[in-house]
C-alpha cells in the first residue's frame, strides 16, 4: 500500500517536471504546501493581535478575515473578502503562513488576495457567494485554495477545478461540531464505497458524484483524496479536534471556537496539542482540564434552511 | 553489524511526517514516529520533517522534547532536518517570529545560520534540479517557503541554489532546505540511511 502510494506520487511528479507545463509544476508546489499544513490546527483571526496569539500557540496558519463566522451569523448583511489593510497588517505581524476568504465565485477578490501575497486562499461559504452557479476556476491562479465539501462529488469538484487543499464545510459559527463529523463521514464513507466498486462500474460511479472520472479513478486506487483533507466547521474544543483527527482527516480549522472562548490563549495551545496528541487520552485528559467557557454555540436544529451556510456551494 | 535492523524516528508532531515514513519503509527501515520523549529509546536516526517550525517548536517545549532529542545525538544517533526540520537544527534562526524579539528556540546541533522563508511566500515557492555533491545526477527539489543557510562553520555545504547553501552535513547531521519527501527520489533518504548504519558501526 505504502509503496504504491509512493511510486503514485514519483508518476505524478515525474510527469510534472518532464514537461514543460507550468500549471502542472505549480499545483505540485501547491499539493505538497498543503501536505505542511498536516497535524495542524489553522486559526480564524481578526486582528494582528490574535494572530499572534495563533501563532504563540503553535498555530500552523492563520485565517485573516473581518468578522468570524459567529459574528457574520449575529450581524447578517452581505459578508465579503476583508480589508486589505487588515489582511496586510496580519502578514506584517506574523511569519506563519496567512489564508483569507473569497466569495464562492469571486474571480476577482482572489485576483487581489494573490497580488496582497496571501499565502492560501479559501474560496468560502462562510462569506455571502457571488456566483450562485459557478467556483473560480482555481488554475488559473498561482496560489493555492482550499475549497469546503459535505460529500465525495462536491470534494472532487473542487479538486477537478484545482483546489490544492479539501475541508469539511461544518456549520460555522456554532460551536456545534456535528455537521464536520456528518461531512467527514461521508466523505469518507464515499471513498470506501468507491474503493469496493469493480472498475467497469467507476464511470457510471462518476456520473451519479457528478465529479471528473479521472479523479474517480485517482480515489478508487488510492483510497484517498488526491489532495490533504481538513476539518472545518463548529469544532470548539481540543476534544472536538481530536475527534476529527480519529475520524480520519489529517488537520483542522478552528474558526469562532477559539476567539470567542472565555481563554483564547490556552484554548488554542490546547487545541494544538490535541491534534497532535489525538491518539493518546492520558494527553487529551491533561489538557482539556480548566479551559475557562468553550463559545455558547448553536443548537444546529434550530437554524432556518436559509441560515445553514453549509449548503451553499454547488 | 549483522542482525539487528535499523530503526529510524520520524518526529511525528506536525507535517509531512508520513511522507518520511513512506519512504523510509521502502527501503525496509523499520520507523517509530516521534511524539514523546519515551519514544526515542532504541532509535538509530531520527528525521524532523517539513511543516511550520514554530508549531514543532512550540510542542517540543510542551513535551520538554528538546534536551531527549539532543542527548539522542550526543548518544551517537544521526539527525536530518528537512525545511522546517532543518531550522529546528541550526545554531541560529533568523526571521523568526516579531513578537518573540526575533528570537526561536532551536537544537543547535547544526554549525549555521538558517534564515526562515529565504526564498519569499508561497507564490515564490519553486522546483529546481539541483546539484548536490556525491550524487550523480541532479536531485529533483520542492523549495516550498524554504529557508537558506548562511555562516555555515563547520558544516559542508553540499548544494546551493542561486548561491544560498541549501543542503549541509555536519558529521551525523544533515540538514535540507528543500523537501525530498515530496518527489518519491529515494537517494537522499539512502544517504541518511548509510549515516545512521556508519554510527552502527562506531558504535559496535
Amino acid at each position: 500500500m505504502f509503496l504504491a502510494l509512493s511510486v503514485g506520487a514519483v508518476v505524478a511528479y515525474a510527469r510534472c517536471m518532464s514537461e514543460s507545463n507550468p500549471t502542472a509544476a505549480q499545483s505540485h508546489l501547491n499539493f505538497g504546501f498543503a501536505e505542511m499544513f498536516k497535524g495542524g490546527v489553522i486559526m480564524d483571526v481578526v486582528t494582528a493581535d490574535q494572530a499572534r496569539i495563533a501563532e504563540a500557540a503553535g498555530a500552523t496558519a492563520v485565517m485573516a478575515l473581518e468578522r468570524v463566522p459567529a459574528d457574520i451569523r449575529v450581524d447578517g448583511g452581505v459578508a465579503r473578502m476583508s480589508d486589505p489593510k487588515m489582511i496586510k497588517e496580519i502578514i506584517a505581524a506574523v511569519t506563519i503562513p496567512v489564508m483569507a476568504k473569497v466569495r464562492i465565485g469571486h474571480i476577482v477578490e482572489a485576483q487581489i488576495l494573490q497580488a496582497l501575497g496571501v499565502d492560501f486562499i479559501d474560496e468560502s461559504e462562510v462569506l455571502t457567494p457571488a456566483d450562485e452557479q459557478f467556483h473560480i476556476l482555481k488554475t488559473e491562479f498561482k496560489v493555492p485554495f482550499v475549497c469546503g465539501a459535505k460529500n465525495l462529488g462536491e470534494a472532487l469538484r473542487r479538486v477537478g477545478e484545482g483546489a490544492s487543499m479539501i475541508r469539511t464545510k461544518g456549520e460555522a459559527g456554532t460551536g456545534n461540531v456535528v455537521e464536520a463529523v456528518r461531512h467527514a463521514r461521508t466523505v469518507l464513507g464515499d471513498i470506501r464505497a468507491v474503493q469496493a466498486r469493480p472498475a467497469e462500474e467507476l464511470m457510471t460511479v462518476a456520473r451519479d458524484l457528478q465529479a471528473p472520472y479521472e479523479l474517480v479513478k485517482s480515489v478508487h486506487q488510492n483510497g484517498k483524496l488526491p489532495v490533504v483533507n481538513f476539518a472545518a466547521g463548529g469544532i470548539a474544543t481540543p476534544a472536538d479536534a481530536a475527534l476529527m483527527m480519529v475520524l480520519g482527516l489529517d488537520g483542522v480549522f478552528v474558526g469562532s471556537g477559539i476567539f470567542k472562548s472565555d481563554n483564547p490563549e490556552r484554548r488554542a495551545q490546547a487545541i494544538v496539542k490535541a491534534v497532535t496528541h489525538f491518539q493518546n487520552a492520558e494527553v487529551l485528559a491533561e489538557i482539556s482540564e480548566d479551559l475557562g467557557a468553550p463559545m455558547t454555540g448553536i443548537n444546529i436544529d434550530e437554524l432556518i434552511p436559509a441560515e445553514r451556510l453549509a449548503s451553499r456551494g454547488w | 553489524m549483522a542482525g539487528k535492523p535499523l530503526r529510524i524516528g520520524v518526529l511525528a508532531l506536525q507535517g509531512a511526517f508520513r511522507e518520511h515514513r513512506r519512504l523510509l519503509e521502502s527501503l525496509a527501515i523499520t520507523v517509530q514516529e516521534v511524539r514523546l520523549p519515551a519514544d526515542l529509546a532504541g532509535l538509530d536516526g531520527l528525521i524532523l520533517p517539513g511543516g511550520e517550525s514554530t508549531t514543532m517548536a512550540r510542542l517540543l517545549t510542551g513535551y520538554a522534547l528538546w534536551e531527549p532529542i539532543r542527548a539522542f545525538y550526543m548518544e551517537g544517533g544521526a539527525i536530518w532536518g528537512t525545511c522546517a526540520g532543518a531550522i529546528l537544527l541550526a545554531r541560529e534562526v533568523r526571521g523568526a517570529p516579531p513578537q518573540f524579539g526575533g528570537q526561536q528556540d532551536s537544537l543547535k546541533l547544526l554549525d549555521a545560520t538558517v534564515q526562515r522563508n529565504a526564498f519569499g511566500r508561497q507564490i515564490n515557492s519553486f522546483a529546481a534540479q539541483l546539484l548536490v555533491q556525491g550524487l550523480d545526477a541532479p536531485f529533483p527539489a520542492v523549495f516550498i517557503r524554504a529557508p537558506a543557510f548562511s555562516e555555515v562553520g563547520t558544516a559542508t555545504v553540499l548544494a546551493e541554489w542561486e548561491g544560498q547553501a541549501v543542503l549541509l552535513r555536519q558529521d551525523r547531521v544533515l540538514a535540507t532546505a528543500f523537501h525530498p519527501e515530496l518527489t518519491g527520489d529515494v537517494r537522499l533518504h539512502e544517504y541518511f540511511v548509510a549515516l545512521v548504519s556508519r554510527r552502527e558501526i562506531v558504535a559496535n
